[in-house]
């Protein structure tokens, strides 16, 4: 028995919409199997990991807060694969981007006034474009594999921030734990409705990026030109779109956005640097990216389901004891299954039988074909 | 289709094929197929691109699996499953696109395919031996890289040959040949006639067809649409049976006062270094362009068409701006953009993925090489895209070039190669621009498509552009020109008038006569 992958004549639209949706069923009836092995009644797991996590306003406000980051990473990626460009590194631009930015209150924390946060912001997204530069240059120049690059910079990122905050930028009076100083009041993200909970004005930047890049991979001439290139790169050249000029595009757009992810965060939601500051939203934001059907209107839902699994995986740890990378294995599972769907909407499964392959050694015993059929 | 199995009685049937039938989806590509070779004969198989012709081949050639139908082989039933089968049958098969590997010697190649562990250099002996006993020399040792595509045909040949096979399946095996390499290799083939083999040979130049074949069958649309004698038929009767209806002749009016016209295309000592180990370098090109003129540039597939096309569309720059003039201004420099700006157009030879991409729509693709030059009608302020001119543009090209379409506005993957290369050639009229520069303009296009499609070249070349064609089709450069020139390994001869160039002429430059030399090449030969 062999099984084969035989390409569709026809996509169909439907199920390319339906995609997502049976890829998150899929992952229900995965993770119920998943509990009930753990010894969790599955119902149970489920009321805690996806129903209370939001089922008071001030849980929606840390759903915006979680979702915010990983709408603009994936937002900016989705730009990328359209391209067919693979920025795997998202997570090492988040970081240099909350690096850049908190230049201003790291170093100069007796620099205040309203124009800190734009110049905090504008930093970030300086400081995730150049951290994206980097495997772009050695594409173009070099034909290296911006997969590998830009994932291995990641590493990168994190080891220099862990000695930043160890080293030059730790807080002096911090009884010599490994974070900076907490930032001045200027230099916080504000909150968008302090009475009702925490959620500040990443969530708003993610929507803006969302609609902004919907509207020009849609409507403009840009975008035409990342689908040219992505979809046939020699059509690309023949309507005289450069192949080098849309890598550098693309990966300071994606990385420009990252940054500002990293920076909104640390600004917002942390009020500091330290070793760690983020729980994989670079590398989740693919997983966005695919769910939400690399459109920027659906990697915003794509982006909230994802933030849920973030916040399920804590409320499990705290009421039922299990492990917080549950929500990896979510994560996974709902990667896993919407491009297993997306597979068997492009190519339908042919098992071919071990008979067929004996009748073309026995030439002479082979059947009619009309009788085989 | 029941009484046409009486032409060739006297002979036993090596292969027969009854009520074959291969369906793709919801295309029917071979329907109810009957087709019987006759020991000793070269069969045709003539029929339009689309018509099955390839669908058919691959399904006795064991490539793929047919839906339903019966095949005999010496009288036999048999089901052939994979290529493996067919050749221990003995149906052996010369593709129209080589599989050869370029950094691999002749003998490599041949060893790779018979996979029976003989060492190279037996096979290479065998290979020699039988190379020159049919009249096909070849040098087992040398380099594919190195070799002409005729060449490199005869290595398909010769491995063909050196398993013996009862039936040998050619397809389109003279698309690669110059005139003269196309004598030699229709000499082998009534060798290996007299010597009982049967041949099928698929082909549309009707010609030759004439000339060799005992038999024809004819396809369309995936059915057979008769079987005859084509010593007996007209090159017009058997077009009629494959394109189903009358072909409009192209019409070229006499291009007048052409000396004195304004040269719109100039190319000054173009030369380009290969780009890749196999790829062939221009040697010192020259070539003027005058409005109202169509040049034919004739050639063997792979002799530096493709980079020279690369070079004058400017999808590959020169370090020479003056090598290529656009308009009396130098564009050697200049982006394909920029040329098209100064009023070039240009269609590519492969269709998909170069001159439209296959899964974006018409009006998109209508985008693809008009976004700059139609600039203020496609392309609104802060560069969003004005989908309704677009689109009432793409219309008003489907119409004038009668595109035939399932959709208002499909992707271009779904149309068929000829409707395709006609709104792609269409795209470019629509813009009325003075050099147009097309490579390969009708290449796989239906007959009427491409009378079509040449009318509208001449008409624009009349209109007062310089128009530059790349073809390999000797019959269509003919129809079209007002002089060929001829490229051969990289260098281009000088153009022939179209009064003075004749197929042997030309043939003789396409096979590497000193360009200039055409007419003492003739006496030798």
């Amino acid at each position: 028995m062999r099984i084969e992958l035989v390409k569709r004549p026809q996509r169909s639209a439907l199920f390319s919409m339906l995609s997502p949706f049976i890829a998150f069923a899929l992952t229900i009836i995965a993770g119920a199997i998943m509990f009930a092995l753990l010894g969790v009644n599955p119902l149970d797991a489920f009321n805690i990991y996806f129903i209370q996590p939001i089922s008071e306003v001030w849980q929606l406000h840390e759903l915006a807060i979680k979702a915010a980051p990983l709408i603009l990473i994936a937002v900016g990626l989705s730009v990328c694969y359209k391209a067919n460009i693979w920025n795997i590194g998202a997570e090492g631009q988040f970081i240099f981007g909350a690096i850049f930015g908190s230049i201003i209150p790291v170093l100069f924390p007796q620099f205040e006034g309203p124009l800190v946060i734009p110049l905090m912001l504008l930093l970030g997204m300086v400081g995730g474009a150049f951290y994206a530069s980097i495997p772009a240059f050695l594409k173009t120049r070099f034909s290296t594999n911006e997969i590998l690059t830009s994932l291995m910079l990641v590493y990168v990122a994190q080891l220099f921030l862990d000695w930043l905050v160890r080293g030059p930028w730790r807080d002096p009076q911090g009884h010599g734990f490994p974070q900076t100083i907490q930032f001045g009041d200027w230099a916080v993200l504000p909150q968008l409705m302090p009475d009702a909970g925490r959620a500040n004005w990443g969530f708003v930047f993610a929507l803006v990026a969302a609609v902004a890049i919907w509207l020009m991979m849609s409507r403009m001439l840009k975008g035409f030109e990342v689908r040219v290139l992505g979809s046939s790169p020699r059509a690309g050249r023949f309507a005289g779109f450069g192949f080098n000029r849309m890598v550098f595009f693309t990966f300071l757009l994606s990385g420009a956005l990252a940054g500002l992810a990293g920076i909104s965060e640390v600004s917002g939601a942390i009020g500091q640097l330290q070793p760690v500051i983020s729980p994989g939203y670079g590398f989740t934001a693919i997983i966005v990216a695919f769910l939400g059907r690399l459109n920027p209107l659906g990697i915003v839902a794509a982006g909230l389901v994802l933030a849920l699994t973030y916040l399920g995986g804590e409320a499990v740890q705290s009421a039922l004891g299990i492990s917080d990378k549950v929500a990896r294995v979510f994560q996974g599972m709902l990667l896993f299954f919407v491009l297993g769907c997306d597979t068997l909407i492009h190519y339908r499964i042919r098992l071919i039988g071990m008979a067929l392959t004996k009748g073309t050694a026995k030439l002479e015993a082979a059947p009619k074909l009309g009788e085989a059929r | 289709m029941g009484g046409t199995v009486s032409a060739n009685h006297d002979r036993a049937n090596l292969l027969e094929v009854r009520g074959l039938t291969k369906i793709f989806g919801t295309l029917t590509a071979c329907d109810h197929i009957d087709l019987n070779i006759a020991k000793g004969e070269i069969h045709a198989l003539l029929g339009e691109n689309g018509a099955g012709k390839s669908t058919l081949v691959k399904m006795l050639f064991g490539s793929l699996e047919p839906n339903s139908g019966e095949i005999f082989w010496d009288g036999k039933p048999v089901k052939i499953t994979s290529p493996g089968v067919a050749k221990k049958l003995g149906i052996g098969m010369v593709f129209q696109h080589f599989s050869l590997f370029e950094a691999l010697t002749a003998a490599e190649n041949i060893a790779l395919s018979l996979n029976d562990g003989s060492p190279i250099s037996t096979i290479a002996a065998k290979a020699r031996a039988l190379s020159f006993s049919y009249g096909l020399p070849l040098d087992p040792d040398s380099l594919v890289g190195d070799l002409s595509v005729g060449e490199r045909q005869r290595i398909e040949i010769i491995r063909c040959l050196l398993q013996t096979p009862q039936l040998i399946i050619l397809d389109e095996p003279t698309s690669v040949l110059t005139p003269q390499e196309a004598d030699k290799l229709f000499e082998t083939l009534e060798r290996l006639r007299s010597e009982g083999k049967s041949i099928l040979y698929i082909s549309h130049r009707l010609e030759e067809v004439k000339r060799i074949c005992d038999r024809a069958t004819v396809l369309r649309h995936g059915k057979v649409v008769g079987h005859c004698n084509p010593r007996e038929e007209t090159a017009a009767s058997l077009a009629r049976m494959m394109v189903g209806s009358e072909v409009k002749a192209v019409v070229r009016a006499p291009a007048e006062g052409i000396e004195t016209a304004p040269a719109l295309l100039e190319i000054r000592g173009l030369s380009r270094k290969p780009a890749t180990p196999f790829a062939i370098p221009l040697k010192n090109i020259n070539l003027t362009v005058r409005a109202g003129e169509v040049i034919g540039i004739a050639g063997v597939a792979g002799n530096g068409q493709g980079e020279f096309f690369e070079s004058v569309s400017g999808e590959v720059l020169q370090q020479d701006a003056g090598s290529v003039r656009i308009r009396g201004k130098d564009a050697g420099a200049i982006s394909i953009t920029g040329r098209r700006l100064m009023g070039a157009a240009f269609v590519p030879e492969e269709r998909l993925g170069h001159g439209a991409a296959p899964r974006m729509k018409l009006s998109e693709n209508l985008l693809l090489s008009r976004h700059a030059t139609d600039g203020k009608a496609f392309v609104g302020s802060g560069g969003m895209v004005k989908n309704g001119s677009v689109y009432s543009a793409a219309q008003r090209i489907i119409t004038a070039m009668d595109v035939r379409k399932s959709a208002p506005d499909p992707e271009a993957a779904a149309l068929s190669g000829g409707n395709l290369q006609k709104f792609i050639v269409g795209r470019e009229l629509d813009r009325k621009p003075s050099v147009m520069i097309v490579n390969q303009p009708t290449w796989g296009v239906d007959a009427g498509a491409a009378a079509h499609i040449r009318q509208a070249l001449i008409e624009l070349a009349r209109s007062g552009s310089a128009v530059l064609v790349i073809s390999q089709d000797l019959d269509e450069l003919f129809e079209l020109s007002d002089a060929i020139a001829v490229m051969h390994n990289g260098e281009l001869s000088k153009p022939l008038p179209i009064a003075e160039a004749t197929f042997e002429k030309i043939g003789l430059l396409m096979g590497g006569a000193e360009p200039g030399h055409a007419e003492h090449g003739m006496e030798v030969a």
